[in-house]
C-alpha cells in the first residue's frame, strides 16, 4: 500500500516539476507547481507528518501559488514565451549535464550513507494508527513551543518585517519625498 | 498479491527529493522569466522539506518536522519579498527577462 502511494505521489511530483521548467506559459508553470506541492503533501501524509501536509496545502498551494498567479496577472506577462531562443549558446546542454551530475552525486551520497539513519529520538507518534488522533500535532507543538519557542517568536518578527517591507516596495511613489 | 511486499525505504524518498532538487536547479539555470525562476526555487525548498521529514522519520525524531515548519514560514516571507521586488522592477520596464537587468553591471 505504501509502495502504491509512493509511486503515485512521486509521479505527481516529477510530472509537476518537469512541467514547471518546460511549460512555456507562466500560468501553466504555476499550475504544474500546484501538482508538485500536492504530491509532496501526499508524501508527508505517507510519512505520518499530517500537520505539515495540511500546512503544505494551505500555505503553499493556497497562498504562495495564488500570490504567483496574482503577480502574473498584475504584470500582464501571461503570454507564452518562445523557448526556442537560447540566450547563451550551449547553456542548456551544460545545465542538463550539471543537473544529471547533481542527481548522480546526490544519489550516490544518499545510497552510500543510508546505513547512518538510525533511531535517535523518542519516536514519532502516528495519528492514523494510534488511538490519539491529534498525536502528531501534540508532539510537534511540544517541540515548537518548548525547544524552539525563541525561533518561533523570531519568525513572527520576520513575517512582520517582510509584510511591511513589501508594502513599501510595491506601493506607488507619490513624488513627495519618502512619504 | 505478488508474494512479496516491497515497502519504500527512506532511501527511496531521499533519491526522489534529490531528483526534485536537481530539476529545480536546472530550471533556475535554464529559464529566463523571474517568476518561473522563483517557482524553481520553491521546488528546491520542497525537496529539502521532503528530506527533513524523511530523515526525521527514519531517525524517529520529531525535530525534523519542526524544522520543516520554520522552513515553510521563511519560504512564505521570501516569496512575499521577492515578488514585491519583481513587481517594483517590472513596473518601470516592460517585458520580463532577467538578462535585461544589467544596471548593476560594472
Amino acid at each position: 500500500m505504501e509502495l502504491f502511494v509512493f509511486v503515485c505521489a512521486s509521479v505527481m511530483v516529477l510530472v509537476g516539476a518537469l512541467g514547471v521548467i518546460f511549460r512555456k506559459h507562466p500560468v501553466h508553470a504555476a499550475l504544474s507547481l500546484v501538482l508538485t506541492l500536492f504530491g509532496i503533501a501526499v508524501l508527508f501524509v505517507a510519512q505520518s507528518a499530517e500537520f505539515l501536509a495540511a500546512v503544505q496545502v494551505i500555505v503553499y498551494a493556497g497562498a504562495i501559488v495564488i500570490l504567483f498567479l496574482f503577480v502574473i496577472m498584475l504584470l500582464g506577462v501571461d503570454k507564452a514565451e518562445n523557448l526556442q531562443i537560447e540566450p547563451l549558446t550551449g547553456q542548456r546542454w551544460i545545465a542538463g549535464v550539471v543537473g544529471l551530475g547533481m542527481v548522480g552525486l546526490l544519489t550516490t551520497a544518499v545510497v552510500s550513507g543510508s546505513d547512518v539513519l538510525r533511531l535517535r529520538g523518542l519516536g514519532i507518534a502516528n495519528s492514523v494508527t494510534g488511538e490519539n488522533a491529534d498525536a502528531n500535532i501534540q508532539q510537534l507543538a511540544n517541540s515548537i513551543f518548548s525547544d524552539y519557542v525563541f525561533a518561533f517568536e523570531v519568525t513572527s518578527v520576520l513575517l512582520v518585517v517582510a509584510v511591511v517591507g513589501t508594502v513599501l516596495l510595491a506601493r506607488r511613489r507619490t513624488g513627495k519625498g519618502i512619504a | 498479491m505478488f508474494g512479496l511486499v516491497v515497502v519504500p525505504t527512506p532511501t527511496w524518498y531521499l533519491v526522489l527529493s534529490a531528483v526534485l532538487f536537481s530539476i529545480g536547479a536546472v530550471g533556475v539555470l535554464v529559464r529566463r522569466n523571474p517568476l518561473v525562476m522563483f517557482m524553481c526555487i520553491e521546488l528546491m525548498l520542497n525537496a529539502v522539506n521532503l528530506t527533513f521529514v524523511t530523515v526525521g522519520r527514519a531517525m524517529s525524531d520529531i525535530n525534523g518536522q519542526a524544522i520543516v515548519f520554520f522552513v515553510m514560514v521563511v519560504a512564505a516571507a521570501e516569496v512575499v519579498v521577492g515578488l514585491g521586488i519583481i513587481v517594483s522592477i517590472m513596473r518601470r520596464r516592460s517585458g520580463v527577462n532577467v538578462d535585461d537587468l544589467t544596471e548593476l553591471k560594472g
